[in-house]
């Protein structure tokens, strides 16, 4: 997982759960005591701004973020709930806000959320091939829209082919790649999961999945060839 | 699947668990059926909501087994059914597609497999095919009828007069079987072929073939989805083995191989043997003729069953092989030779009402013994065995099968390979429970002897 994502993070002082959630995730993140306190060319992608009770220095935070040729966005705000007041007439110096105390989960969602919304960030791994389209973060398999109710084998296989079009592999590649371990059918399982993918992908795109004689299986055509 | 739990142990939630978990989610899925089957090949379901679902996948469900045919004994009721996450399937007709199932794996409070359990029997038997480098391949015929009701205080009405492969003008039973075969290949069970039989409403649905296990389990489905589909437009459909007299009975013909488990190769094909049929499928043929009269009873398991066992009818009477002699109990079909996977043998005397995973594993049981003790193949029988009687089969040296249940209770009993096939559980409690069907059927008077003899006598 590549992520490409620097934070600048400021709070008077950072509350030690936020430091650790920082820590333990994929993103890049620097602290700032102050405005003066960050090089404002140093890459930055985002930034979390923790209001506390002295909220002046983290307003004035936020303006200059704000102020700059290409602002800095996004930007999430994070502030005790006695103090949602202070959100009032300050909606453009943020994108988004939590209450502290957060839940690190909240957080997660929130930042992940910002970032797509920007075209960014850790998306869900999409494979599509012509009218197939799957979900490997969901486990999710649609064909022209219409969902595909797949075993976990089966969705296994269609995303191992489909992940490289085109590509011919052998029944023996196959099992050890998507099964990985001992199975009761030995080589012929393949054979049988082809032939109830096909059944599921219904007469229309039973074709996606194409028998090479004597090799064994490829998913539609390579991109370019 | 022999990756499956194999211990009753809570563990980690698994990759298939979190799938199993997502599907339920996103398709909107209110309840899951947990599936196994009773002894007597009675489907038995448990259902759970989405929210006990990640517990039941984790630790399984408890339950007391007493109340299912042939599980537990009064003493050692507990039983934990664990979800085979593998197995996880939409029922797309039921409720509107939001009902899903697993099959389970049953254990005992320890955490040792339960005897008991028919699927745990069949994986004991895959098991030693596999040490034996097998992988156990059936592809079966599935007949049965399609009645105007269930109501057995009169006689089961057909829906149609139709016969083989007739192109019938009442559809109503043609479009069921077409609706039905949609279901099972939405449902990741393929058909290769289906047709209208021989008898008035009976149809055939032939399923493609695949491993065994998967193929029980498979076969469990399609009773459950053939009987409901046909309940939903107001029929009802039987794989009762005889229910009509004077016509034929619904069969459940076995197509068998066995394949290399490392190379793909299919172990019953040999380029320049007869039939294309190897020196191992030779010897399973022998092993299944072999002990073809001890393993009757599971595979012929009613009273009923012996009706369709009858000369005239078009199903096996005789224990004999042949290439193209439909009247042999094991038939080598005819394949194209440059389609080495196809080479089989066709088991022809099952029927539907058989427990598929405890006939599976008495039929791998007799073919793998015959390879271990290299059976020699008697000669083929060309003779149409239809025609046959008793003493021209014992100048042909076929013996006959069981002709009725206690017969083959009989044989079974005696068989060492039988006991061994099934364990001791599932041998003692199917033997006590037949020979009281049996028993039921012997005290009973019929209808045949009342106008037969009441007259007269």
């Amino acid at each position: 997982m590549i992520v490409n994502e620097r934070f600048l993070v400021f709070g008077e002082p950072l509350p030690v759960d936020l430091v650790r959630f920082l820590d333990m995730g994929p993103y890049e993140w620097a602290p700032a005591k102050n405005t003066m306190d960050y090089d404002p060319d140093a890459g930055w992608t985002a930034a979390v701004v923790v209001v506390g009770s002295e909220s002046s220095a983290a307003w004035t935070f936020c303006r200059d973020l704000r102020r700059r040729d290409v602002p800095l966005s996004p930007l999430l705000v994070i502030i005790p709930g006695d103090q949602l007041g202070e959100l009032d007439e300050r909606a453009d110096l943020f994108d988004d806000f939590m209450i502290s105390p957060f839940h690190p989960t909240e957080l997660d969602a929130r930042l992940k959320h910002l970032l797509w919304r920007e075209g960014r960030g850790v998306r869900p791994e999409l494979i599509e091939y012509g009218p197939l389209r799957l979900n490997t973060e969901t486990y999710q398999a649609q064909i022209d829209g219409r969902p595909l109710d797949l075993t976990y084998m089966e969705y296994e296989l269609l995303r191992f082919l489909a992940a490289t079009p085109g590509r011919v592999f052998s029944r023996e590649i196959l099992l050890n790649q998507v099964w990985g371990y001992e199975y009761y059918g030995g080589a012929r399982t393949v054979d049988v999961h082809v032939r109830r993918l096909r059944a599921k992908l219904g007469q229309e795109h039973a074709h996606l999945i194409q028998t090479i004689r004597s090799v064994g299986y490829k998913l539609g055509q390579a991109r370019w060839n | 699947m022999a990756d499956l739990d194999d211990s009753s142990q809570p563990r980690e939630k698994s990759a298939r668990d979190s799938y199993v978990l997502h599907a339920v989610e996103e398709r909107d899925i209110r309840l899951i059926r947990l599936w196994f089957t009773d002894v007597l090949g009675k489907l038995k379901s448990v259902a759970i909501s989405p929210a006990e679902l990640e517990t039941a996948l984790e630790e399984g469900m408890h339950f007391d087994g007493s109340a299912i045919d042939g599980f537990s004994r009064i003493q050692e009721s507990d039983v934990l059914a664990r979800p085979d996450a593998a197995t996880f399937e939409l029922l797309p007709w039921a409720d509107g597609g939001s009902t899903a199932r697993m099959f389970c794996n049953i254990f005992r409070p320890d955490g040792t497999p339960f005897e008991g359990d028919p699927r745990h029997v069949l994986r004991r038997n895959l098991d030693r095919a596999a040490d034996a480098g097998y992988a156990f391949f059936v592809a079966p015929e599935m007949e049965f009828f399609y009645f105007a009701d269930g109501d057995t205080s009169h006689a089961p009405i057909p829906l149609d007069a139709g016969s083989y492969f007739d192109l019938t003008t009442s559809d109503v039973a043609s479009d069921l079987r077409r609706e039905t075969i949609s279901v099972l290949e939405a449902m990741g069970i393929p058909v290769e072929y289906s047709f209208h039989e021989d008898s008035p409403s009976q149809h055939e649905i032939d399923l493609r073939y695949t491993e065994a296990l998967s193929m029980a389990d498979q076969i469990m489905t399609f009773r459950l989805v053939v009987r409901e589909l046909a309940l939903e437009r107001g029929h009802f459909a039987s794989f009762m083995p005889k229910p009509l007299a004077g016509v034929q009975g619904s069969g459940m013909h076995l197509h068998l191989s066995l394949f290399d488990r490392t190379a793909e190769a299919n172990a019953f094909h040999a380029n320049n043997a007869e039939y294309s049929l190897s020196e191992t499928g030779r010897r399973f043929t022998a092993g299944l003729l072999h002990h073809a009269r001890e393993i009757t009873a599971v595979t012929n398991q009613l009273v009923n069953s012996y009706k369709r066992l009858v000369v005239g009818y078009e199903a096996p009477v005789w224990v004999s092989w042949a290439q193209n002699n439909r009247s042999a109990l094991v038939r080598v079909p005819v394949t194209r030779p440059d389609k080495t996977s196809s080479t089989r043998i066709e088991f022809r005397s099952p029927d539907p009402s058989c427990n598929p995973y405890l006939a599976f594993s008495v039929i791998l049981a007799a073919g793998l013994r015959g390879i271990e003790e290299g059976y020699e193949l008697p000669d083929e029988t060309d003779a149409n065995l239809f025609e046959v009687d008793a003493d021209q089969a014992r100048r042909l040296g076929v013996p006959p099968l069981p002709s009725s249940l206690a017969e083959a209770l009989d044989e079974m009993e005696r068989s060492e390979l039988v006991h061994e096939a099934l364990g001791d559980h599932i041998f003692e409690w199917f033997l006590r429970n037949k020979r009281s069907e049996w028993r039921d059927y012997k005290a009973h008077v019929s209808q045949w002897e009342l106008d037969r003899y009441l007259p007269t006598w």
